[in-house]
């Protein structure tokens, strides 16, 4: 075991791939000599050398575009987009072409490759560069979509991501680079649409993703405390292929559904599992599911303002307990 | 490109096989046109009658195994990869024993088997992925061309500009082929650009040399592609060629091009190319019969062609969930 930040995780997790699998290659804005501008790659162009982690100008389209067509041609391209904000540039890659070319051609084509982006607010950075856009990629038919929690998920879903014969965008968040946990040496290896059950209890069940499980966890610990509510806290993980028994299940144990999402409420994830909960297990809740969201706003760059709008643990505590106990 | 030149690179056989290749396209879209107005064909196509000169000259010069990507007007550029008709037809029709099973349609052919991977509808967007299948020949070291076709109007999107810049910096092995039709959908394109020839004259912001070529002349588009993909096989890197021609029909099914001046589009219709082609070769001393039975062969063979496609059955409604993801199905969720 050793300790592991979230942020060593993104190079740690790519190397494994890369050392493995020669078709595989790393390219993006700053990703080689800069060692990414959060430092989230350093060492790999060391590594692995020149042809296979390559800088790009910036040119969202041109790194989507050649990953894609790299991918129909025998390379496991991993492509990064600095932030998730900047999807929005070369949007047509990824809802038009990367998630669509396999189904028109009727299985011609294949398409094994990652985007992975920092995505997620908690820096300050204001409207532009703090989104949560998993949900934007949820909608779309042909991804699979991704957003790990914790820095041994950044190593083994992306080695899953990676191994995956589909596309995966897939969804660091930057507010948790500095975050750290002991994780095995070696190869670690995990599976994509598995939910993972990072807190057991029989009052509540809190469904969060990426940066909202820990404050979830959080969450869990306040409820615990200040009102003697056991909390279960799911981390979803992937929200395509989306692991819903497990969810369903944890909602049965409690009676009880609450959501935290970063997105902003409309559309988000959230709304999604809601529906299948009410739908398939409506005997099985006690009272109306609730989604604890970001409000429907862009996010706002002071420290007051942006802590306001994310879901914390106090909002979630509270919402939970108001929710319990009337 | 004089025409004494042409023929001391142009063999006999090679002029025929370049006929035969337009002059399959021309019947294949023009039977593609009846069946449209027989309400066979649905949603839309786009046909390049006119512009086959442009498709069947690149396709002469590349390898079995490059790649090509093409544009939604892409019925020319299949078949002169080899797509076999039968499947061509049943796709446009929506039989399930089209290309793609009926699921891709006029506007999004893709022949891996051929390397056409793919025919894109969304203006620019194969010249990025273009360049991604040059990287990986470049890469895996194959010494596959990649070759990608794009229209007038693409000159003035993003992508244009991004995967030019790109190909240059990576020396990628990538011919990029402009069919300059002279029209943005129903637009002149030079009343909305700031060259005169919208892929050339943006070729020195990259780097590259600047070549403007008659698009009509079969033999002038293969030898100026020849000189480009084995550029690129070689390592020397990407080219652009603006290859000038003129659509006969409207943009889509629904254009009736009343927008164009009578007079320009009767200039064009003497520039087809392939009678040109014809009289050039018979010029050469092919004897005129040779043609007549090339054609008469390939109506045959679109004849058949289309028998077989209107004989397909609709695909079943099982196909509507297959491939979504690589294990064939569409499941997004346990």
């Amino acid at each position: 075991m050793s300790l592991l930040t979230y942020r060593s995780a993104v190079a740690r997790g790519i190397a494994q791939e890369m050392r493995r699998d020669d078709r595989v290659v790393f390219l993006g804005e700053d990703v080689a000599a800069a060692g990414g501008v959060f430092k989230t790659t350093v060492g790999l162009l060391e590594e692995f050398g020149p042809l296979r982690v390559r800088d790009t100008p910036i040119s969202e389209q041109a790194i989507l575009g050649a990953a894609m067509g790299a991918a129909m041609t025998g390379l496991r391209p991993i492509a990064e987009i600095m932030y998730s904000d900047f999807f929005a540039v070369c949007w047509d890659l990824v809802a038009n072409e990367i998630s669509k070319s396999r189904y028109m051609s009727d299985g011609q084509v294949s398409f094994p490759l990652v985007i992975q982006c920092g995505n997620g607010a908690g820096l300050r950075f204001g409207a532009q560069h703090s989104q949560s856009i998993e949900n934007w990629a949820m909608s779309i038919p042909g991804l699979k979509v991704v957003a790990p929690a914790t820095p041994r998920d950044v190593v083994g879903l992306m080695a899953a991501a990676v191994r995956d014969e589909d596309p995966v965008v897939f969804f660091n968040h930057k507010a948790l680079y500095a975050s750290k946990e002991e994780v095995p040496d070696g190869e670690i290896v995990d599976e994509l649409g598995k939910a993972v059950v990072r807190r057991e209890g029989g009052d509540a069940t809190i469904v969060a993703l990426a940066a909202m499980v820990p404050r979830s966890l959080a969450a869990a610990d306040l409820l615990a405390e200040e009102h003697g509510i056991q909390a279960t806290v799911v981390d979803v993980r992937s929200l395509v292929p989306l692991d819903t028994q497990t969810i369903l299940s944890e909602v049965e144990k409690t009676g009880t559904l609450f959501t935290v999402e970063e997105n902003p409420r409309l559309c988000g994830w959230g709304a999604e599992i809601v529906s299948i909960v009410t739908e398939e297990r409506w005997d099985a809740l006690d009272g109306a599911p609730i989604r604890i969201t970001t409000p429907h706003i862009p996010l706002p760059s002071a420290d007051s303002l942006e802590d306001l709008a994310l879901p914390t643990p106090r909002r979630i505590a509270d919402t939970v307990a108001k929710a319990l106990k009337g | 490109m004089t025409e004494v030149q042409s023929s001391s690179e142009i063999s006999e056989e090679l002029g025929i096989s370049l006929y035969r290749s337009m002059s399959t396209a021309r019947q294949f879209e023009k039977r593609a046109y009846d069946l449209f107005m027989q309400n066979l064909v649905k949603g839309t196509t786009h046909l390049g009658i006119g512009q086959e000169a442009v498709a069947s000259g690149v396709a002469e010069a590349m390898a079995d195994g490059d790649y090509t990507f093409v544009t939604y007007r892409g019925h020319n550029h299949l078949v002169a990869r080899g797509t076999p008709l039968a499947p061509l037809m049943a796709e446009l029709l929506g039989r399930d024993n089209g290309l793609m099973h009926g699921k891709g349609g006029s506007m999004h052919l893709i022949d891996a088997e051929r390397g056409v991977l793919g025919s894109y509808a969304i203006i620019g967007a194969q010249l990025v992925i273009a360049n991604g299948a040059a990287w990986s020949a470049q890469y895996r070291g194959s010494g596959q061309v990649t070759v990608c076709f794009f229209g007038d109007g693409a000159t003035n999107i993003g992508a244009f500009h991004e995967a030019l810049n790109f190909a240059v910096i990576w020396n990628l092995p990538v011919v990029f082929v402009c069919e300059n039709n002279l029209y943005m959908e129903y637009t002149k394109t030079d009343t909305i650009t700031a060259v005169e020839h919208p892929a050339a004259d943006r070729a020195a912001g990259y780097n590259l040399p600047r070549i403007v070529i008659d698009g009509n002349d079969v033999e002038e588009v293969y030898l100026t592609a020849k000189k480009a993909v084995d550029l690129a096989r070689a390592g020397g890197g990407p080219s652009i060629i603006e290859a000038v021609t003129y659509r006969h029909g409207g943009h889509s099914r629904a254009d009736p091009a009343k927008y164009r001046d009578p007079a320009e589009v009767a200039e064009w219709l003497e520039k087809d190319p392939l009678p040109a082609y014809r009289a050039r070769l018979i010029a050469r001393g092919v004897d005129p019969s040779v043609f007549e039975k090339i054609d008469a062969e390939i109506g045959v063979e679109v004849d058949a062609a289309t028998e077989e496609a209107k004989a397909g059955e609709w695909p079943k409604p099982e196909r509507l969930y297959t491939n979504v993801w690589a294990d064939g199905g569409a499941e997004w969720r346990n």
